[in-house]
């Protein structure tokens, strides 16, 4: 198919993606910010979201001070942030209007109709009245949008295009998910001990890592079992480890269970599966490239990256993912003339 | 009693012709609300399937619905065999045209038509002199605009054989139908159009440079943001090819390639939607990066299929159109089925004269000029208006024609005001390859405005389904 194709349904999926893992981070802290809980660490909650998806200084640049209802106008409908839920549904729809005809009809629609629904929600207040319902709403687009894509699409190139973007995507989103809430979670455990933050070496901040992965969690309850619903793994968890949820096993669950449909492991499952699909004369280094991603997660346990340090892990894991997108990019999406 | 030709009424609204019986009376039993659901749900249809077309102005990327009418313009199935009969016959002439001014220039030797109507045409392509093109057909898809007038008599009011818009409008307008008021295809017999890709893909294919068995065929577009980018999509997508713009190609060792995941794909026929002055950088307007540089020479060399060929655009032009009867006589001995509008051609001095002593009841049109765009209408026009053309046409005189102003034909059709009588028009769309075919039906264009002739879509024109009954 035509590279500019192949590149139009990459990034079309992507950006739903995209769009979907925002409204469930968002979500989760909009939830979250419904338990009682303090001025500081409702704003530090803020603060991590928008460090996660690197729009700290743009926020900044806007806003003098932060609350909750400008984070989340930021995040949701401003156009001037690329990254925002109404920024993604447009790009995800140009992409597709830009291809229109290698979607079947059923996919172009959804694209269209979400972005056109979209654009009425985002006239009225009923992101303000009720901001889980608008994520939600954006949520079930994106089931819609895979769905129908595996419902409807030849398992062509295409195909395996669209899926490259949706779980390259994810595979980022789920990494960083988990490292904000990992970071913040230590940060709290930090404040709480001192009363202020305290600067550690590496070494220590792995060890606290570690200790706050594997420490007996009761206080932080509602905060794992936030993240876990971020990613519909609340239930999950129960049925998998039918325990009490700790911090390494929500780490085990997100980064090492190859059946958790979010888990960088099935991620990278299926962004190697979907590259074989596509394969051509060139492709081979990025193939090997992503065997090598997939296989570290595959034979790795979680005492080695608690070890190494989760952040570190998760921040080398982004990177890789990062050079992926690139690669793939370079090998099939915009190359040269010959 | 009304002064145009009404489709569905007879004797100014008191009778209902024969072939809008069994329609007349199933519109009589729909309540006000049943039409205005329907309406609404129609419009929400289009919008949600992204039937748009864009407007070009300070906004890039607006897209507009164009407003789609409920009441289906129904044409008797004898009438359509006449209409179709003619424009085979019209559109067969035409490619001839084309074939000899580019070759044996026979016709201008004949002296039907001045050699420098053709030779000083801004359409004229020299690059196009001499050269082999498959099967000598230049317009493969030609668009021709048809209009009813006085008692009913049909005439073309031009022929558009660059890139001619709408068909993707004539079938979504039938799915539309179809989805809305099944009942009445269970009444009618309609003649089905819905394998128009089909018959286009096979044309195209039909087409294919010499010694290619089984060609590659490709759509090409200026891209999302031109107004016709649906049905570009749209065409690419029923007929199950790739739809490329000009980044996607490239020419190399005389033949132009794709850019595919899998490396250079070679393209055997390009359904191009875009003008030939875009086409090739190295050729025509070096500014444009919508096409492919090299392109020419690879075309030139036979080694790819354009359609619609370049330089078809001689052939189409206004100041062409009074010799298209002429040329039917020429090439094939044959009289003319379908009449032409009466032109004045104002480079001629009696002509000229003529249309300045009656500007205030004419049409004038620049030759060039499209989309409804630099035409007076002169009943329709203030004092000073038709002054101010007048001063234009004086200036430069083989820049216009003038035509009687027709009468349009009416149908009714939904408006505010409830159903009202609106001018339309109608243009089919004619294949030509190895045969001339083509489905039976075609666009019909309504101009909502009361009283208005202008159906054009960017001047907010609309459309409506049309049926061929089959007897």
């Amino acid at each position: 198919m035509l590279s500019r194709t192949a590149d139009h349904l990459f990034w079309m999926s992507r950006y739903t993606e995209r769009a979907e893992n925002t409204a469930r981070m968002l979500d989760v802290h909009v939830q979250t910010g419904l338990l009682p809980q303090s001025v500081e660490d409702a704003e530090k909650g803020w603060r991590a979201i928008l460090g996660i998806s690197e729009l700290q200084q743009a926020f900044d640049k806007k806003y003098s001070v932060l609350t909750q209802k400008d984070v989340i106008d930021f995040m949701v409908r401003d156009p001037s942030n690329p990254s925002s839920i109404a920024s993604c549904l447009k790009q995800a729809r140009e992409n597709a209007r830009a291809v229109r005809g290698a979607l079947t009809t059923e996919a172009w629609e959804i694209q269209n109709a979400t972005w056109i629904k979209m654009q009425g929600y985002l006239q009225t207040d009923a992101l303000e009245q009720n901001p889980s319902e608008f994520f939600e709403w954006v949520k079930h687009r994106s089931h819609l949008s895979r769905g129908v894509t595996i419902g409807t699409m030849l398992k062509d190139e295409a195909f395996h295009f669209i899926r490259l973007g949706t779980f390259l995507e994810r595979a980022d989103n789920t990494a960083r998910i988990i490292d904000v809430k990992f970071h913040g979670a230590k940060e709290g455990a930090a404040y709480k001990k001192n009363g202020q933050q305290q600067v550690q070496s590496k070494e220590q901040q792995h060890a606290e890592e570690r200790k706050d992965a594997i420490a007996e969690p009761q206080v932080d309850f509602y905060y794992w079992a936030a993240i876990l619903r971020s990613v519909s793994g609340f239930e999950i968890y129960r049925k998998v480890y039918r325990d009490v949820i700790t911090p390494a096993r929500v780490a085990d669950l997100l980064i090492l269970r190859p059946d958790m449909p979010r888990s960088l492991l099935a991620c990278m499952e299926q962004v190697v599966g979907n590259l074989k699909h596509v394969r051509n004369d060139i492709s081979s280094d990025t193939e090997r490239f992503a065997g090598k991603l997939h296989a570290d997660l595959k034979f790795s346990n979680l005492d080695e990256i608690l070890d190494a340090g989760l952040h570190d892990y998760l921040t080398r894991f982004f990177e890789r993912v990062f050079e992926l997108g690139n690669r793939i990019s370079r090998d099939f999406l915009v190359p040269l003339n010959t | 009693m009304a002064n145009f030709f009404d489709e569905m009424y007879s004797d100014g609204n008191s009778s209902v012709r024969p072939h809008y019986d069994e329609f007349s009376t199933w519109l009589a039993a729909q309540s006000a609300e049943t039409i205005a659901r329907k309406r609404a749900e129609a419009d929400l249809i289009f919008r949600r399937v992204g039937i748009t077309f864009a407007v070009y102005g300070n906004d890039a990327g607006t897209e507009r619905l164009i407003p789609f009418d409920i009441i289906p313009r129904i044409i008797h199935a004898q009438e359509w065999a006449t209409l179709e009969a003619g424009l085979v016959q019209r559109v067969k002439a035409l490619n001839m045209f084309i074939h000899d001014i580019y070759h044996d220039q026979n016709i201008v030797k004949a002296g039907v038509i001045p050699a420098e109507q053709i030779f000083r045409n801004a359409q004229y392509r020299p690059e196009m002199q001499g050269i082999s093109v498959a099967s000598d057909i230049y317009a493969h898809i030609a668009g021709v605009d048809i209009v009813r007038a006085g008692q009913g008599e049909f005439y073309v009011l031009e022929d558009n054989l660059r890139v001619p818009s709408g068909v993707s409008y004539m079938l979504e307008d039938r799915k539309m139908m179809m989805r809305l008021f099944p009942e009445l295809f269970l009444r009618h017999k309609i003649a089905p159009v819905a394998h128009y890709p089909d018959m286009l893909l096979d044309n195209l294919r039909s087409v294919a440079p010499i010694g290619v068995t089984d060609p590659t065929v490709v759509v090409m577009t200026p891209g999302m943001y031109n107004s016709a980018y649906f049905e570009h999509a749209f065409l690419a997508q029923q007929m199950g090819v790739e739809l490329v713009e000009g980044q996607d190609l490239f020419v190399n060792d005389n033949a132009v390639y794709m850019r595919t995941t899998r490396g250079p794909k070679r393209v055997d026929v390009i359904y191009r939607r875009i003008d030939d002055d875009y086409l090739d950088p190295l050729a025509f307007r070096p500014d444009s990066s919508l096409g492919v540089p090299g392109l020419l020479s690879v075309y030139r060399a036979g080694n790819v299929t354009l359609a619609n060929a370049i330089g078809t655009g001689v052939a189409d032009d206004k100041s062409i159109y009074p010799f298209v009867p002429d040329m039917i006589q020429f090439y094939l001995s044959e009289k003319p089925i379908l009449n032409n509008v009466p032109t004045f051609q104002c480079r001629k001095k009696e002509d000229l004269q003529y249309t300045l002593d009656n500007l205030k009841d004419l049409v004038v049109k620049e030759v060039h000029g499209a989309g409804g765009y630099g035409m007076l209408v002169g009943p329709a026009s203030t004092k000073q208006e038709i002054e101010d053309f007048r001063q234009r046409v004086i200036a430069k005189p083989d820049g216009y024609i003038a035509q009687p102003t027709l009468a349009l034909s009416a149908c009714p059709t939904y408006v505010e005001s409830g159903i009202a009588p609106r001018h339309i028009d109608l243009r089919p769309f004619v294949l030509s390859g190895k045969t001339v075919s083509m489905v039976r039906g075609g666009l019909t264009r309504v101009a909502l405005k009361e009283g208005s002739l202008v159906v054009n879509s960017s001047q907010g024109g609309g459309t409506k389904d049309t049926w061929i009954l089959e007897k």
